[in-house]
């Protein structure tokens, strides 16, 4: 079927904005933004030893993301280091270390994304992952909004923080993971960020705040496709739903506070 | 009748790292029970209560009576008020989470006196006392039959300290065995039954009138606290040193 590969690839983009915002939310209130986007740099040399030796991207990227996500988890639970500790040790090494070994002609792809066309198993596959993240969202909210409010209440009351704070770094991963071929490793953690800082600018309670960050994401990459494809006619698609979602962040300023 | 042994200690002793905070600490609680932890700050306190909640690691035994509920009302909860989170959605949560029906939630709304305006108030508006009240309902959910109360009114003004305490006379009435850490040996005095004393090298136990006298209190403080005690049998209220205590 003609054009499907390219539905396929929007359609999977549009489901990834969805499970961003909704675990950008969640990332948002547990004040782990910059934690969460140093994870998202963890990609880049995974990626950069795909394009090295020519195997698919997504599972160099996959691999130092479970590594680097585990680090971080036993470091936060071991060490007790500060999330700032975390991100100045680990986010310069993994852009340097991804810089250094991407090929020169990659280099623009791993760090910023690309529209490309998806093949029917890679949309089936990244839209299992999606709707295990949304899932995940979904059946943990509770525990999460608990964790939240007070990791001692929620454990005194039965929920189990520290697997819950795996389970988190695993779906933030995740998301991280589907993303990277939209935004690539140096932007995809925008997408989790920029979308979630509009909805909690919009929300007042913990459904809105959901609501309008998945809204805000979708709109991001839905816009940011058209805009890339049809009026600047460049593939690197992940500048331009950056910049699209942080217009959309702008605009919510000029609404009144909720 | 022998009442009903619901929680044993034995030789409990918490440590962080090398700081011995609670050191071989051994109690038991019956039904019926009231207990106040007292001792001067830095006295583990806290951390007994954390102990009993199983949020501290510990050595020593710690053993509660089989279906035994606890509640724990913490005495500050460093909650980010900034988060969109209101009472009503906190507490939904903690009954999702334990498959409690919505008909609890609304119970305990009631039991705390939370009224509609606080419950769609963001967590970050709400005054201490609505919030301790807040929390009261949160540790309420899932039908507690012991509840831990840890400083309930530390950061509170009197009127609110007042609502506060109305409540938990009021929780005690309808049969819930209370374990309250205080600093306030006039409140001790007149609502526990129990007086479970706390300090670095000292540690002992027994009814108020008992425990609560001059030389333990110095022991315990280093100085002989004083305080107001009410004696109902005259009807007034009296300034009195802890020699005064009966």
């Amino acid at each position: 079927m003609s054009g499907s590969p390219e539905i396929y690839s929007l359609l999977l983009a549009l489901l990834f904005a969805v499970a961003a915002g909704l675990v950008g939310s969640f990332t948002l209130m547990k004040r782990m933004l910059l934690a969460g986007d140093v994870i998202s740099h963890i990609a880049l040399p995974g990626l950069a030893l795909a394009f090295l030796f020519h195997f698919n991207p997504l599972l160099g990227g996959g691999a130092t993301l479970l590594l680097g996500t585990v680090l971080i988890w036993q470091l936060q639970r071991k060490t007790g280091f500060e999330t700032e500790t975390i991100i100045g040790v680990v986010f310069a090494t993994s852009v340097a270390v991804g810089a250094v070994l991407t090929p020169k002609e990659d280099l623009v792809e791993a760090f910023f994304g690309k529209f490309q066309d998806l093949t029917l198993l890679a949309f089936i596959a990244g839209t299992a992952c999606v709707l295990a993240i949304i899932a995940f969202v979904f059946l943990f909210k509770d525990r999460l909004i608990l964790s939240l409010f007070s990791p001692e209440l929620a454990s005194a009351t039965g929920v189990k923080i520290d697997r819950l704070n795996l389970y988190f770094l695993l779906a933030f991963s995740m998301t991280v993971l589907v993303g990277l071929r939209f935004l690539g490793g140096l932007l995809v953690g925008s997408l989790i960020i920029l979308p979630a800082t509009t909805g909690r600018r919009l929300g007042n309670n913990i459904s809105q705040f959901l609501l309008f960050s998945s809204a805000a994401s979708v709109a991001a990459v839905g816009a940011g496709f058209v805009i890339g494809k049809y009026i600047f006619h460049v593939s690197m698609s992940g500048p331009v739903i950056v910049i699209t979602s942080a217009v959309i962040f702008a605009l919510s300023l000029l609404m009144p506070r909720r | 009748m022998e009442r009903e042994k619901i929680l044993s200690v034995r030789d409990l002793s918490v440590a962080f790292g090398k700081r011995s905070i609670i050191h071989g600490l051994s109690f038991d609680l019956y039904a019926g029970d009231d207990l106040a932890v007292l001792g001067p700050n830095g006295s583990g306190k806290t951390v007994l209560l954390k102990a009993l909640l199983g949020l501290v690691p510990f050595e020593g035994e710690i053993l509660w009576a089989l279906n035994i509920r606890l509640g724990y009302v913490p005495q500050t909860v460093a909650a980010d008020r900034q988060m969109p989170l209101n009472i009503h959605d906190l507490l939904v949560a903690k009954a999702n989470f334990l498959k409690l029906p919505a008909s609890d939630v609304a119970a305990v709304i009631q039991t705390a006196g939370l009224n509609a305006d606080l419950l769609s108030s963001s967590i970050g508006v709400i005054s201490g006392g609505q919030f301790q009240k807040a929390l009261i309902a949160f540790a309420l959910l899932g039908n507690p039959s012991v509840l831990l109360f840890d400083e309930p009114t530390a950061s509170l003004d009197e009127l609110a300290e007042e609502h506060v305490y109305e409540l938990v006379a009021q929780l005690r009435e309808k049969g819930l065995t209370v374990i309250l850490v205080s600093h306030d040996i006039s409140l001790v005095h007149r609502s526990a039954s129990q007086v479970l004393c706390l300090s670095k090298d000292h540690s002992c136990m027994g009814p108020p009138q008992e425990v609560l006298t001059s030389k333990m209190l110095e022991q315990l403080y280093g100085a002989e606290p004083k305080y107001y005690l009410h004696r109902h049998d005259h009807g007034i209220v009296q300034p009195s040193s802890s020699s005064g205590a009966k």
